[in-house]
């Protein structure tokens, strides 16, 4: 009797030692589970933080503010008066006469020339720009807000260590000087940066923006949306409600989730080898990048509109097709209704993926250094991916907080598009 | 201008549309048709639009090369001398010059003749193209109006097309993959008629920079892969080791233990993640990750190169993270809950349950998602383009700088290039590597996953 009662409570003791155990390694995995949580977490807040904090000042700019006399004799050095002096016409001079004013202890031509390297090279055109489109600016004197150089706006942002030795940096004591005193004069300011909103690319930082690139990914987007969105959803149509199951629909089921799955950079070798070699399309242009990103996304938006196909009930065709509508008729006036909505959602998730690729876009030549914004589909163009990954292997310092900004710019546009499909999905779907 | 052509034919389509309705409905004052009066309609604008589209495409993509090749004709005297690059740059000079772009170099009459030409022609072109869409288009509308009649079956001709419609658009599918195959295929032939298959798949040096003189030391490029396989693989390696415990362990917590209110904000957050860009994973790695491991290095006595395939790995693998968490997710789900149930029952906790029944249950899922995101890593480029090497080092040591079979593609074709010497080719090579790999993987990978899909249905 008490032995068996012993052995029971030892058996009993046992149970509860490594019910002890079972439990704290239940809990190890438990913490296991939500620090793997946390990981993800914390990656997300460190690169949004990386992010904005390298990227949040490229939305400031600082601007001299500078009363320039638009000396007739400057302008038309011959007193020809033609428009073509005014392309030609010395502005550096007259922006440098207005400095001079601010600065009078400026002594020898070596100080001169730093003193205008303050300014952007940028300056000179928005002074030759503004008098090109009024001409009766000339010989007045006008206030103008000029672009300072990046190296100085830099300097500004609390980016260079004056500390360090002056030949570490670009930007020198002397020129500091001059800053700080232009500042003391209360001329320079900081303003909103439109320029990154309204300028293409450029070698100048301080004159560098998105547009360029904004616009040649929208123009894709759109190509990519025309061709694939009708092309994909009849693909889903057929593999979902006619194709019948043999070998050949099997090829092709395979064929097509292979296809949302080969890597992105091989479209680029297609788009290269058959679009720009076989049929000669222009390099780097809108319509080639669009075509590639269509069959990128092609496969994408199959999978997703079948799976919406699939979610509308057998019923409704049944009822359909009982009241005599033909096969088609029944797909098109009853089943893809149903499913728009899903279909609508998948496709602009593809689109959304397909506005952050670069890979492909580089294979054909997107990487050009394109000035102008586009106006036309087989215009040379950048893209919006491009332009970040070109502005982070760009050397001057102040591509870094544009490529940031750019960054910014880019997943706003993600954020915006992948709103718009959870929006469309809460709204029309419906739960059968 | 195109947009104003394209509209006028839309419209001649749209009037066509109300000819063969109003011809039906006439038809149905006296006898009875077959189909609604809109079918004859849809058919007659049909056989006008199907053609000029069809035309019109076909002339687009093929008008610009034939175009070219008149001009170069025309100029065959004055040519006769120039190489391959310099046509080439003629051609490209004498097409901007044409369409009003600046270009580089001074203007030479014999361009400014080419130019001439050149927009002559395009302008001749267009016009044909214009009267030929026209002629054929409404030369079909003809044949299609007056097939109309009492005993046409319109609806059935016009389900037929959009049946046909259907199955073109699905084979399209077909031709993405033979383009892919194409593309690649001919080039990698080439390729290896230069340099021996065995060389470039077990060679185990890859410089391919060629000499420009004979003489030039190191003049003969080395075309073996090796290298790069073992980067890319060290690196896919590590991005692995990061991603498949920290996603698994994502799944499990989020499908069996997370509160539905932590479930609602995690969900998110792994899209969030993975709708990130490559390019912006890239900039992170090259620029916030890659100096702190360096700097990490120096403070434990480590020399760990900037470019080293560690930080790069690290970073792939958080973009995989959510790849393997929704796979996972899936396949965690689809066991049944029976098998939980059972084990809960005999007194297993849930951690145990999850180890011992459920992870073994899904088991073949999982593979197959590990599969794809190994893939996924291995085809990777912008990553590794921005934060990876460029020389080819042999080193399975993560803390150097290896390069990748990608990164070797894009190096290869950006900037100035020709398109006959093996270094071009080379890539194209690579490419047909990458694609293949990736295809034995991916395909592996989804059958395994359907095939468990299929096991618990």
């Amino acid at each position: 009797m008490n032995n068996i009662n012993r052995a029971d409570l030892n058996v009993t003791k046992l149970i509860e030692r490594s019910l002890e155990k079972r439990n704290q390694k239940e809990r190890y995995f438990r913490i296991y589970g939500i620090s793997s949580l946390v990981i993800a977490v914390v990656f997300l807040l460190t690169f949004f933080a990386s992010i904005i904090s390298t990227g949040y000042q490229a939305f400031i700019k600082t601007d001299i503010e500078l009363e320039v006399f638009l000396d007739s004799e400057v302008i038309y050095p011959n007193g020809t008066k033609t428009e073509e002096d005014l392309f030609f016409a010395d502005y550096d001079s007259l922006i440098f006469t207005s400095l001079k004013e601010h600065l009078p202890e400026l002594k020898n031509r070596k100080e001169r020339r730093q003193a205008r390297l303050i300014l952007s090279s940028g300056a000179s055109y928005k002074i030759q720009n503004k008098i090109i489109k009024d001409k009766s600016l000339v010989g007045q004197t006008v206030s103008f807000i000029l672009p300072l150089d990046d190296e100085v706006d830099m300097y500004l942002k609390g980016y260079v260590d004056t500390e360090s030795s002056e030949n570490s940096r670009k930007i020198t004591d002397f020129q500091i000087a001059l800053v700080e005193n232009l500042i003391e004069k209360d001329l320079i300011h900081r303003n909103f940066n439109t320029t990154l909103f309204v300028s293409g690319d450029s070698r100048e930082p301080e004159l560098a923006g998105i547009l360029g690139a904004l616009v040649g990914s929208f123009m894709m987007l759109t190509i990519t949306f025309i061709i694939s969105f009708p092309l994909a959803v009849s693909a889903a149509i057929y593999l979902e409600e006619f194709a019948k199951k043999n070998i050949w629909t099997d090829f092709l089921e395979v064929n097509i989730n292979n296809l949302a799955a080969v890597p992105s950079i091989i479209y680029g070798l297609l788009g290269l080898a058959i679009f720009i070699n076989f049929f000669g399309f222009p390099r780097s242009a809108p319509i080639v990048g669009g075509l590639v990103l269509s069959l990128m996304t092609f496969p994408v938006v199959i999978i997703a509109s079948r799976a919406a196909l699939k979610s509308v009930p057998p019923s409704i065709r049944d009822a359909a097709l009982g009241l005599g509508a033909s096969k088609i008729q029944t797909t098109l006036h009853h089943v893809v209704p149903l499913a728009l909505p899903g279909m609508l959602t998948g496709s602009i998730v593809g689109m959304a993926r397909a506005l952050g690729e670069s890979a492909p876009l580089i294979m054909i030549g997107m990487v050009a250094f394109v000035v102008d914004i586009p106006t036309s589909i087989t215009e040379p163009s950048a893209a919006l991916p491009v332009q970040v990954f070109l502005w982070s292997d760009a050397p001057e310092r102040g591509f870094a907080e544009k490529t940031s900004a750019a960054i910014m710019a880019l997943l706003v546009f993600l954020l915006l598009m992948n709103s718009l499909a959870i929006w469309l999905r809460n709204k029309f779907q419906i739960k059968w | 201008m195109m947009i104003i052509i394209a509209l006028s034919f839309l419209l001649i389509t749209f009037l066509n549309f109300r000819a063969g309705r109003s011809k039906a409905l006439k038809i149905r004052e006296n006898t009875s048709i077959h189909s609604l009066p809109e079918y004859y309609g849809y058919y007659t604008a049909f056989w006008f639009l199907i053609p000029v589209t069809l035309i019109g495409i076909s002339w687009l993509l093929f008008s610009e090369s034939l175009i070219t090749s008149f001009v170069l004709s025309n100029l065959q005297k004055e040519i006769v001398n120039f190489n391959e690059i310099q046509t080439l740059n003629f051609i490209n000079d004498f097409k901007n010059l044409s369409e009003g772009r600046n270009i580089t170099g001074e203007i030479s009459l014999l361009l400014k003749e080419a130019a001439s030409l050149y927009s002559y022609f395009s302008t001749v072109s267009n016009t044909l193209l214009i009267f030929a869409c026209l002629s054929i288009g409404l030369f079909g509308f003809y044949i299609s109006i007056n097939k109309v009649s009492s005993v046409f079956q319109a609806r059935n001709a016009i389900e037929r097309y959009i049946n046909y419609f259907f199955l073109a658009s699905t084979c399209i599918a077909i031709l993405a993959t033979a383009g892919i195959l194409f593309s690649v295929v001919f080039e990698a032939i080439r390729f290896f008629g230069v340099v021996d298959l065995d060389d470039f798949l077990f060679g185990l040096k890859w410089s391919p920079q060629m000499a420009i003189r004979e003489d030039q030391v190191g003049s003969s490029g080395a075309f073996g892969a090796i290298p790069l396989f073992v980067g890319t693989i060290l690196i896919s390696i590590i991005a692995l080791l990061v991603a498949v415990p920290v996603g698994l362990m994502n799944a499990i917590y989020l499908s069996e233990y997370s509160p539905s209110n932590v479930r609602a904000y995690a969900k998110p957050m792994l899209e969030i993640l993975a709708g990130i860009p490559t390019v912006v994973y890239g900039f992170f790695a090259a620029i916030t990750v890659a100096p702190f491991l360096r700097g990490f290095g120096e403070f434990v006595g480590l020399s760990i190169s900037s470019e080293s395939a560690l930080g790069v790995g690290l970073v792939m693998g958080i973009m995989i993270i959510p790849l393997v968490s929704s796979l996972s997710d899936d396949v965690i789900s689809a066991v049944p809950q029976s098998m939980r149930d059972g084990s809960l029952g005999l007194g297993a906790t849930k951690s145990e349950t999850i180890k011992k029944v459920i992870l073994p249950a899904a088991l073949p899922g999982i593979v197959g998602g590990v599969l794809l995101a190994a893939s996924r890593a291995i085809g990777e480029t912008m990553i590794v383009v921005m934060a990876a090497g460029l020389s080819a080092k042999l080193t399975v040591n993560p803390l150097d700088a290896v390069t990748t079979v990608t990164v070797q593609i894009v190096t290869l074709l950006v900037g100035d290039q020709e398109f006959d010497s093996p270094k071009t080719l080379a890539a194209f090579a690579l490419g047909l590597t990458l694609f293949v790999f990736t295809l034995v993987l991916n395909y592996y990978a989804l059958r395994i996953v359907k095939k468990y899909r299929e096991q618990y249905e």
